[in-house]
């Protein structure tokens, strides 16, 4: 079975007036499908970059990089838009909601742009809002909820077109440590449905939830835990 | 997937609804002033076609030519150089349909303790299809009242209301004109103003004999000072021009190179002539009042660009979850859209109660047509799509991970 995500000699450069600037620099990675993974690193090590371009939202200099086998480097625009609509679901540190629309709305955003009825929309909404515990809360705006409660709106708009895979950008980067806890229990529970999670954190205890570790510096993949695991094994 | 949008479009125009008033307003007054403008345009232009509908259609007027005593020149018509033989001839003419010959002169009219002073039009019956003339009451003198002089009037409306007012009949009474008594036979049909602004209903019509014998006098017997013609048909008129031309110089013997001693005037050209300059101008308020929406374009524009800065965040958001440029293209478009066709629609009610007021306080005709509705419905439409597509692109094209970051 192929990964689900697959990345060869992944090449970044950033054009910048004093020439280009590589951000990273020969980045391998798979990434089976199940997978829990946490990636680490300090600022300005290219975890973010990288993160943006497993995303699809940005494409890389050179090299390769396999989405559920698809080849993202040789994709247009329209193409990119439907992967990040249906493949992959994000989570944000800021939450991103819109704040003028409701929760169902918000949450059922990504199924306008699938295409789907109002209806069905709406239901599949109100479900997945039940399902991260805000059920009561479908019409209010995200002004009337608290962070974590926001933050819990955001993951059911990333589930609610069934991705395979999540990425999350410092989910709990905005939480108290609480909060925080609930939040990654909620993560824990969608891996052990066979979702993919991909998330990017600086905090340990974060990282600890994920089943494997990978930290960045400098733009090149300093340490793999999963690498550390088989070296382990093999010495 | 639309009607998300445009709920989406409607969400966001009431997030700032002082904003997007103000950018309706000017819309709304673009609109507004193109239907008034049209509206008055449209009202001059018909008042100015009934005034010719009522002058009658492909009208000629033949006048005798000017008399020239010792150097002194008098006007058209004094020189009696016309009569009624030269009228006889012109209706054998094939590009003729119908030929009336006309005396005409002012005089004091009275019936018991009223007078009123009025023009008097000595004619022949077929004047009345000439013209267009109708009876409202009683019947048209014969063309046997005309061979035996019979003391017989047709009145205006002007004339009856002045010297009988609303409670008595004038059908069957007897006035003087000029001390000479005549019997009322019929009453005109009201025609209102004429191109000039004349009373058209201020007149008397009586048999041209009659005129010429009881009244005016006449000098040289059987001459008359005009002839009024009609042709058949709109695309005759040259020719009939041209053949009253040659027939009148050879009845009078006027040789190669000599001046007439008689002018043919085409009133239909002259009254065209006055419809044209009422159309430049009707088009020209319109031009005038386009210029205002175009100003309401931009103010769209503005605005939107303004929107779609602040909304920048809102944008890289959507396309995240999947949103494709055209997705974005289209919620921007949209709201431009919308915004353009609700400003238009109040414009259109307030252009059509601008009409009505200028109608009511000016006591202008204006008149709002179906087409200068749907004219400025469609310009506005387009407007707001032209004027939208420019910040809707921006949206559209903007970087997604820029825009995320975007505070």
């Amino acid at each position: 079975m192929k990964p689900m995500i697959e990345v060869r000699h992944l090449y970044k450069d950033y054009q910048t007036a004093a020439g280009a600037f590589p951000v990273l620099k020969d980045v391998n990675l798979s990434i089976a499908h199940g997978e829990y993974v946490a990636i680490m690193g300090p600022s300005g090590s290219g975890k973010s970059t990288f993160m943006n371009i497993l995303g699809c939202l940005d494409k890389p200099t050179s090299g390769e990089y396999y989405l559920d086998s698809y080849a993202v480097a040789e994709l247009e625009n329209n193409a990119l838009a439907k992967l990040r609509n249906k493949t992959i679901g994000f989570v944000f540190q800021g939450f991103n909601l819109l704040a003028r629309s409701s929760l169902l709305d918000n949450v059922a955003l990504p199924l306008v742009y699938s295409g789907i009825d109002k209806h069905i929309r709406h239901e599949k909404a109100a479900q997945v809002l039940n399902k991260v515990g805000l059920g009561n809360y479908l019409n209010s705006r995200p002004s009337q909820i608290s962070g974590g409660q926001q933050q819990r709106v955001a993951i059911a708009r990333a589930l609610v077109n069934s991705p395979r895979l999540i990425l999350a950008d410092e989910p709990t980067g905005n939480l108290d440590s609480k909060t925080s806890e609930e939040i990654m229990a909620l993560f824990d529970a969608l891996n052990q449905e066979g979702i993919s999670i991909v998330l990017v954190t600086h905090e340990n205890d974060i990282a600890e939830h994920a089943k494997r570790q990978i930290r960045f510096r400098d733009g090149v993949i300093e340490h793999d835990s999963l690498h550390a695991v088989l070296a382990s094994e093999r010495s | 997937m639309f009607g998300a949008m445009l709920g989406e479009a409607w969400h966001a125009m009431g997030a700032n609804r002082m904003r997007t008033f103000l950018t309706m307003l000017g819309m709304m007054i673009g609109v507004g002033a193109v239907v008034l403008m049209m509206a008055i345009g449209e009202g001059a232009q018909q008042a100015i076609k009934k005034s010719i509908s009522s002058m009658g259609s492909n009208l000629f007027i033949v006048l005798s030519g000017s008399p020239n005593a010792g150097g002194a020149r008098a006007g058209s018509g004094n020189a009696l150089s016309l009569n009624v033989k030269d009228a006889d001839a012109i209706s054998e003419l094939d590009s003729i349909s119908g030929v009336a010959p006309v005396a005409m002169g002012s005089a004091q009219v009275i019936f018991a303790g009223n007078n009123w002073n009025t023009s008097v039009i000595g004619t022949v019956p077929s004047y009345m299809e000439i013209r267009d003339w109708t009876i409202n009451n009683g019947y048209v003198f014969s063309n046997s009242d005309v061979r035996s002089a019979t003391r017989v009037a047709l009145i205006g409306k002007t004339v009856a209301d002045n010297l009988f007012g609303d409670d008595i009949d004038p059908v069957g009474k007897t006035i003087r004109i000029k001390q000479s008594p005549f019997l009322i036979v019929g009453v005109l049909n009201s025609k209102g103003q004429s191109l000039d602004g004349r009373d058209q209903d201020d007149t008397i019509i009586v048999p041209l004999t009659t005129a010429q014998r009881k009244l005016f006098g006449n000098q040289v017997p059987g001459s008359v000072r005009m002839i009024m013609a009609q042709a058949p048909a709109d695309n005759l008129m040259q020719q009939a021009e041209d053949d009253m031309n040659n027939l009148l110089r050879q009845r009078h013997n006027i040789r190669e190179g000599s001046d007439n001693d008689f002018s043919v005037r085409n009133l239909t050209a002259i009254a065209n002539t006055a419809a044209e300059a009422t159309r430049t101008m009707a088009l020209l308020l319109g031009a005038i009042a386009s210029i205002s929406l175009l100003v309401g374009g931009i103010g769209i524009m503005n605005i939107m660009l303004v929107s779609v800065t602040e909304r920048t965040r809102e944008i890289g958001i959507r396309m995240a979850i999947g949103a494709r440029e055209r997705d974005i293209l289209l919620q921007f478009l949209l709201e431009a859209f919308v915004i353009s066709i609700v400003g238009c629609v109040i414009g259109i009610l307030i252009g059509v109660g601008g009409a009505a007021l200028v109608q009511n306080l000016a006591g202008t005709d204006t008149v709002v047509t179906s087409q200068s509705i749907s004219l400025a419905f469609v310009v506005a439409a387009s407007v707001g799509i032209f004027f939208g597509f420019y910040p809707a692109r921006k949206a559209a094209k903007l970087n997604p991970i820029e825009a995320l970051r975007y505070h």
